[in-house]
């Protein structure tokens, strides 16, 4: 087990159970002496971690770092892209407020875990339709819409809340362009989403990403997929606006069109081949009409 | 690009605010086994009057019951990451305390010492005894128990003492028991010439039991060591450590390890701990006879790096 897995472990239990007891322990906590500060650094919403100037300019340093030695660390991706996104934050909130359905994201804050999206009703909608387009781009792919890292190190919790629903979202990013979730299609969509959104954390990803890979992989990156995503992102609606969770029914082509997405030029490479993809969501659909039945 | 590491349940943080003191407030630890009329000289201590006993953990307070699991947690957790943590977070200079701390004890220079260090998972003082026995005074005979109430730490020190020369002797051995209470049948009373704990003993949740258990286990003549962070005496220096330890060692726990609150316990816990007086008093109240109140030469303690470590010894009679 790596190190930073094994170390999330148990600081979770007690992280969790601490906080509980910060609830309970609030009422009539005597106001100590030596817990004055001449800053204020109250947290501002549950998980913010509040940074001076010089904690700020550190663990930027200090997460650049630890991001590049082992990429595998989510957590460092994660800081640092909250700790460099402090600009680019605003305009995005207000991007989000000038359209209809970025206001109602703002008012109503959904999140995307496995608890908020039901899979198999999904998985039950008519093909072509986004919500199964995406249930199948998920069993293509191999991966779940688990809980990405929370944000932490942005002071303002509606900026924060901003930065959270981009991270949930990077999913549907993919599946609406239709890019799998190898380096190369990873560095493809990252390049989309500074076209879209401009966030500084996928520019550097997109600037500094592709270094490691082979002189083959790079080569058919800049050929095929980055004049695409850099055209299909400065000219797409921003991504940012858009309440997925309502458009679950929505036909995906037309969802396309909307947004002013159009697919690569070159098909990508996946993991696993549609034809399979569509037989196992499939099987889960008979399987949940089956359930179904038997408790009604 | 990230997708292997991913975490099942997004991780709150400790929702409390990060708190710097501005001056040490002397904290008095309940005696618990003591009589019924605690001596309350101070403003905080353990909390009597809830129906539950609390204390403290880091800055926050706990049921006494949790601490246990709570320090328990903190070092499952930075287990493997240990040694390096340390490194970072003090620059190495732990390992000069750890040094000078056992040159003074001079462990084997009047014959071979049945030694128990605690708190001593990894192993650090125990190795750096036996080393020091057999380099200065080719003494193969001296023994080190090593205690620690967490089995994760216990195993890295095993895995580091594979790669030393004491690896299947009886010169070391590993034993998983709470300091407050080391079973009888394993630790007799009066058994061990030198007791040390290193960095240690602030986890423990009732610091006067054990000292009354390392009064127990040594012999009449035996020595209790104790190497520990306390309080920093020059003001300049100590605001410029505060806020190093504030700052500095959550982002390197978060960095290095992933873990930012099991530091920041750390660091609280440094400033939860009695000053240098205080501590020394206590030990004395176990039954050790010490030095004067004072620091240095025929002293209770001595500080190192002007506080931010000290070495408060005594002697059972």
């Amino acid at each position: 087990m790596s190190l930073a897995a094994a170390s999330m472990r148990a600081p979770r239990r007690t992280a969790r159970y601490l906080a509980t007891l910060a609830r309970a322990n609030t009422a009539g906590r005597p106001h100590a002496r030596w817990q004055t500060r001449a800053v204020n650094t109250q947290p501002a919403y549950e998980g913010h971690i509040p940074l001076n100037w010089f904690e700020h300019g550190f663990l930027t340093l200090g997460s650049a770092f630890m991001a590049l030695v082992n990429p595998r660390r989510a957590d460092m991706v994660a800081a640092l892209g909250d700790l460099t996104s402090g600009p680019v934050l605003p305009r995005l909130r207000d991007r989000m407020l000038e359209s209809p359905e970025g206001r109602q994201i703002l008012k109503e804050r959904p999140r995307i875990n496995t608890h908020t999206v039901d899979m198999n009703k999904l998985a039950l909608l008519p093909e072509g339709t986004f919500g199964n387009a995406y249930v199948t781009w998920l069993e293509r792919c191999g991966v779940t819409p688990d809980t990405r890292e929370p944000v932490h190190y942005v002071d303002d919790p509606e900026l924060a809340y901003v930065m959270q629903r981009y991270r949930e979202c990077h999913d549907f990013y993919h599946c609406i362009l239709g890019m799998p979730v190898n380096v190369v299609a990873e560095l493809a969509v990252k390049f989309f989403e500074f076209a879209n959104l401009g966030i500084p954390m996928t520019g550097m990803a997109a600037a500094f990403g592709h270094l490691p890979l082979t002189h083959a992989k790079r080569e058919k990156l800049f050929r095929d997929y980055v004049p695409w995503a850099v055209k299909c992102g400065s000219s797409a609606q921003s991504l940012i606006t858009v309440y997925w969770e309502k458009r679950w029914e929505q036909n995906i082509d037309e969802m396309k069109r909307e947004l002013g997405i159009w697919s690569p030029p070159v098909e990508p490479r996946w993991p696993k081949p549609l034809s399979e993809a569509k037989l196992a969501a499939e099987k889960r659909a008979k399987m949940m009409e089956n359930q179904q039945q038997v408790s009604s | 690009m990230h997708r292997t590491l991913r975490l099942a349940n997004p991780r709150p943080l400790l929702s409390s605010a990060r708190a710097q003191p501005r001056h040490l407030v002397a904290v008095r630890h309940n005696h618990q086994n003591a009589s019924p009329a605690p001596a309350a000289s101070s403003s905080s201590g353990a909390n009597v009057s809830n129906d539950q006993r609390t204390t403290h953990f880091g800055f926050q307070t706990v049921p006494e019951e949790a601490k246990e699991s709570l320090v328990r947690n903190v070092f499952d957790s930075v287990a493997s990451s240990y040694d390096v943590m340390n490194d970072a977070m003090s620059m190495g200079v732990h390992r000069l305390w750890k040094d000078d701390f056992v040159a003074r004890l001079k462990p084997g220079a009047r014959g071979p010492l049945r030694c128990i260090d605690v708190a001593g998972g990894t192993g650090d003082i125990a190795l750096r005894i036996l080393d020091f026995a057999r380099e200065k005074y080719a003494d193969r005979e001296t023994s080190v128990d090593v205690v620690d109430i967490n089995g994760e730490m216990l195993k890295e020190g095993f895995k580091r003492f594979k790669k030393t020369m004491y690896h299947n002797t009886p010169q070391i051995a590993f034993k998983e028991a709470n300091a407050q209470a080391m079973p009888e049948a394993e630790f007799p009373s009066n058994t061990y010439d030198l007791y040390t704990i290193a960095f240690g003993i602030r986890n423990c949740t009732s610091v006067p039991d054990v000292l009354k258990e390392a009064y127990r286990v040594l012999k009449p003549g035996g020595t209790f060591a104790c190497l520990e962070f306390s309080r920093v005496n020059n003001p300049l220096f100590r605001s410029i450590y505060d806020q190093y330890s504030f700052s500095v060692i959550p982002l390197l726990g978060t960095l290095l390890a992933g873990d930012r609150a099991s530091y920041q316990y750390l660091v609280e816990s440094i400033r939860r701990f009695p000053p240098q007086p205080e501590f020394a008093k206590m030990i004395q109240d176990a039954g050790f006879v010490t030095g004067g109140l004072h620091e240095g030469k025929g002293g209770a303690w001595i500080d190192l790096w002007d506080g931010i470590a000290s070495i408060h010894t005594g002697v059972k009679l």
